[in-house]
């Protein structure tokens, strides 16, 4: 057993933190964030250079290097605050492809992805919110050869700019039976994309309305009715990324208030010589700490497939969606007036954790599939 | 990154766990009879001895098994797969062996740690003062330079074991110095020496498990300074990251216990249907897993390093405060028979929990360790 990462994976750390210490800085994430998709071309191009696009997709379908790789960039990029849509394809559309796509799916897509040349996203969740099965209720009909597909989507990660969709409908039942999964290119007929005001400037949620779209045969993944199983895996892949992003951005507050504290003078000494400032300190130390445990442990479990891949992701977003958020609050609180400010990097701290807070299932739904675990 | 065990690792694992399964007894979280638990669990810590479960990283030269880190935590993972009671000797164990091997002469290596691992000889440890709390340093045990031995006196407060202990790691201090960390020495002392008295302190569970100890004119021969005389806080210091280290480990061991034992007593009184009580028992398990999983990074860093980093305060931290919740949910889901009777350990539990924010490193001082020594903030002293 070893609790570390390799050599290169050290290495692919400290490359891709300079490169978004350079290319992604503070001035860069709020002119994104101000634009309509958040989205570079540029720098996504660079980053497609860099590789990254191409980490955890299978070599067969362009890709190169590991779930494991993919989990240091991520949390190097949630530590940048790295706008636009590279958690959606990399975190949420890519395992869904890898999980349920057909061989011609996965050459075209995955190819795309891994290439820099597509960016893409999964429309899970609903008006109601909710991240179990039972949540799927746009449904999916057979019609002229293929299927169409009538309902809302809500929440959909940068679906704005998106090439690929992978659409959870439902064709039959309900809860678990009958999910089917579509891969839906550009924009069809009746599919209309409407963003949100988002919480978090950094990463868009949109509303997609599905009125009559039809889709052809081939867009089916997999088998119908049987899209749970696959997209239960790529929900796990992708919770454990989106908690890798979070332990960046946890870490990073951590060490940013920690500086604050060593230098911000008051009654002439340094705030974090206060222990009613250096506890709270040493408690997001405690949170941080335990969420990257719990985390890189679950990125470890969904490579390996062990068989606790469920649960173990199910532990490290309850912990870590409660931490980040409780870090990225004391912070501003450490930080006291100026972290209050629209000019400090606080609140789109803040504002990202709680955005991430409810993507994938929040503390409490983890938790409850902890208690089910349990047998309680 | 690879959490699979090797080929090697799993014959241990294997036989780890099907010794454990013939030989384990049960859970004695229940048993509130101080004395029969002391005699049960040392009988326990001499059956796991004889079968070469007692020590495993300590060298084999000594009546340690001569294992590693992993075999170490290979064997606590299946003491929580066991549910099984830990060793009696936990004070030897996580601390007084440790600063043995990292401190000691090869006679005392060879004295000291064999009586020690079979549970012969239980140890406790003689740091806290009526006025020495966290501020060890401020402690005023004498210890006189006699020639071939030093006179003790003084007295030592919050003892565990001392009872029971046939040794004391004792702090003491040899002279006075402008820096009060300097001119302390560090003494092996026999409880069974004239002089020692040891007198049991009722804690608030009803029980005296803690002690007083006073020293009247012992005598310590000098062949019982560990590490070099005058120098004691460095040896004080090395115990006291295995105390927060080492048995950080073990601390992080007992969590999984206590969580799955938890979550089994909420089942048992039906009170799984409830979604506070699930969201905590959930919650519970899920911190209990953060910090085993905190440990095995930790154990990265001993590997490393050899000793453990203060970091190690992490654990002891989490786990005390962890304990504490447990214990008060268990009592809480039973109602008001969770307090009553003398069959609920949790009873006990609830009580015996304040206390591990208080012993080995308050939560404050933890908190300030972590805020100095890891985060590099200034220090509030």
């Amino acid at each position: 057993m070893d609790f570390a990462f390799s050599e290169e994976q050290e290495m692919l750390r400290r490359s891709t933190r300079d490169f978004l210490a350079k290319e992604c800085g503070s001035k860069v994430v709020r002119k994104l964030m101000e634009q309509p998709d958040a989205y570079d071309p540029a720098l996504w191009k660079k980053m497609a250079g860099l590789g990254w696009t191409s980490l955890g997709i299978p070599e067969q379908y362009g890709g190169a290097g590991t779930f494991l790789d993919l989990i240091v960039v991520l949390e190097e990029c949630g530590r940048a605050l790295l706008p636009g849509p590279f958690f959606a394809t990399m975190g949420l559309a890519v395992p869904a492809l890898i999980e349920a796509g057909t061989e011609a799916q996965k050459k075209e897509a995955l190819g795309a992805i891994a290439e820099g040349k597509a960016r893409a996203t999964l429309a899970f969740t609903e008006p109601s919110g909710r991240w179990d099965a039972s949540g799927v209720t746009l449904t999916a009909k057979p019609a002229a050869g293929g299927w169409r597909l009538d309902g809302v989507k809500q929440f959909v990660p940068d679906a704005e700019g998106a090439d690929y969709m992978v659409v959870a409908a439902r064709t039959r039942g309900e809860g678990e039976e009958g999910i089917s999964l579509f891969l839906v290119k550009g924009r069809p007929k009746g599919m209309s994309v409407t963003q949100l005001q988002t919480l978090d400037m950094t990463r868009r949620w949109s509303e997609v309305r599905f009125d009559g779209v039809q889709v052809e045969g081939d867009a089916l993944m997999g088998a119908a009715d049987k899209g749970w199983a696959p997209l239960k895996r790529a929900l796990e892949w992708g919770t454990a990324s989106l908690c890798a992003e979070m332990v960046g951005g946890t870490q990073k507050v951590l060490e940013d208030s920690t500086e604050y504290a060593k230098t911000r003078q008051q009654f002439g000494k340094p705030i974090g010589i206060y222990q009613a400032v250096s506890h709270k300190l040493a408690d997001m130390l405690v949170l941080s700490e335990s969420g990257r445990s719990a985390t890189y442990y679950a990125a470890w479990a969904v490579e390996a497939d062990a068989p606790d891949r469920s649960l173990a992701s199910s532990m490290a977003k309850a912990y870590v969606s409660d931490a980040y958020r409780k870090v990225a609050g004391d912070g501003i609180q450490v930080h006291g007036g100026i972290g209050f400010t629209w000019e400090h990097d606080m609140h789109l701290y803040f504002k990202r954790a709680k955005a991430s807070e409810v993507t994938l299932g929040d503390a409490t739904y983890h938790r409850e599939l902890v208690a089910q675990s349990l047998d309680l | 990154m690879d959490f699979d065990l090797g080929e090697a690792e799993k014959t241990f694992r294997d036989e780890v766990r099907a010794w454990l399964k013939a030989n384990a007894p049960k859970s004695d979280a229940a048993e509130s009879d101080q004395v029969k638990l002391i005699s049960n669990r040392r009988a326990w810590q001499k059956k796991l001895y004889e079968a070469g479960y007692v020590g495993i990283t300590w060298p084999k030269e000594y009546g340690g098994r001569g294992g590693d880190f992993m075999d170490q935590l290979i064997f606590n993972d299946e003491m929580i797969v066991a549910q099984a009671p830990d060793p009696i000797n936990v004070i030897g164990l996580g601390m007084g062996g440790p600063v043995v091997i990292t401190h000691g002469t090869e006679e005392q290596k060879k004295r000291y740690l064999p009586p020690l691992l079979s549970a012969e000889e239980i140890w406790c440890q003689g740091f806290s003062e009526p006025n020495a709390g966290s501020d060890l340093s401020g402690l005023q045990t004498r210890a006189e330079d006699k020639g071939d031995h030093y006179l003790v006196n003084g007295q030592k407060v919050w003892t565990t074991l001392a009872h029971i202990a046939k040794w004391c790691m004792l702090l003491t201090r040899e002279r006075t110095e402008a820096n009060p960390r300097h001119g302390l020495t560090y003494l092996l002392v026999d409880m069974e020496s004239p002089g020692v008295e040891v007198r049991p302190l009722v804690q608030i569970t009803g029980d005296a498990e803690f002690n007083e100890i006073f020293f009247k004119d012992v005598k310590v021969p000098k062949s019982q300074v560990l590490g070099e005389p005058g120098e004691g806080w460095a040896v004080a210091m090395t115990t006291l990251l295995h105390e927060r280290g080492t048995l950080g480990m073990a601390l992080a061991t007992r969590a999984q216990i206590t969580a799955a034992e938890l979550a089994e007593h909420t089942r048992k009184l039906g009170r799984g249907s409830d979604p506070l009580v699930r969201q905590k028992v959930a919650q519970y398990t899920i911190e209990a897993r953060a910090l085993q999983l905190n440990g095995y990074r930790a154990l990265t860093a001993m590997k490393r390093n050899g000793i453990p980093g203060p970091e190690g305060s992490i654990l002891k931290l989490m786990w005390s405060e962890l304990n504490q919740r447990m214990a008060e949910t268990a009592v809480d889901v039973a109602g008001a028979a969770g307090q009553v009777g003398e069959t609920s350990g949790w009873k006990y539990q609830f009580l015996r929990s304040r206390a591990n924010t208080i012993e080995a490193g308050t939560s404050e001082v933890l908190r300030n360790i972590l805020a100095e020594r890891v985060l590099g903030l200034p220090r509030s002293r």
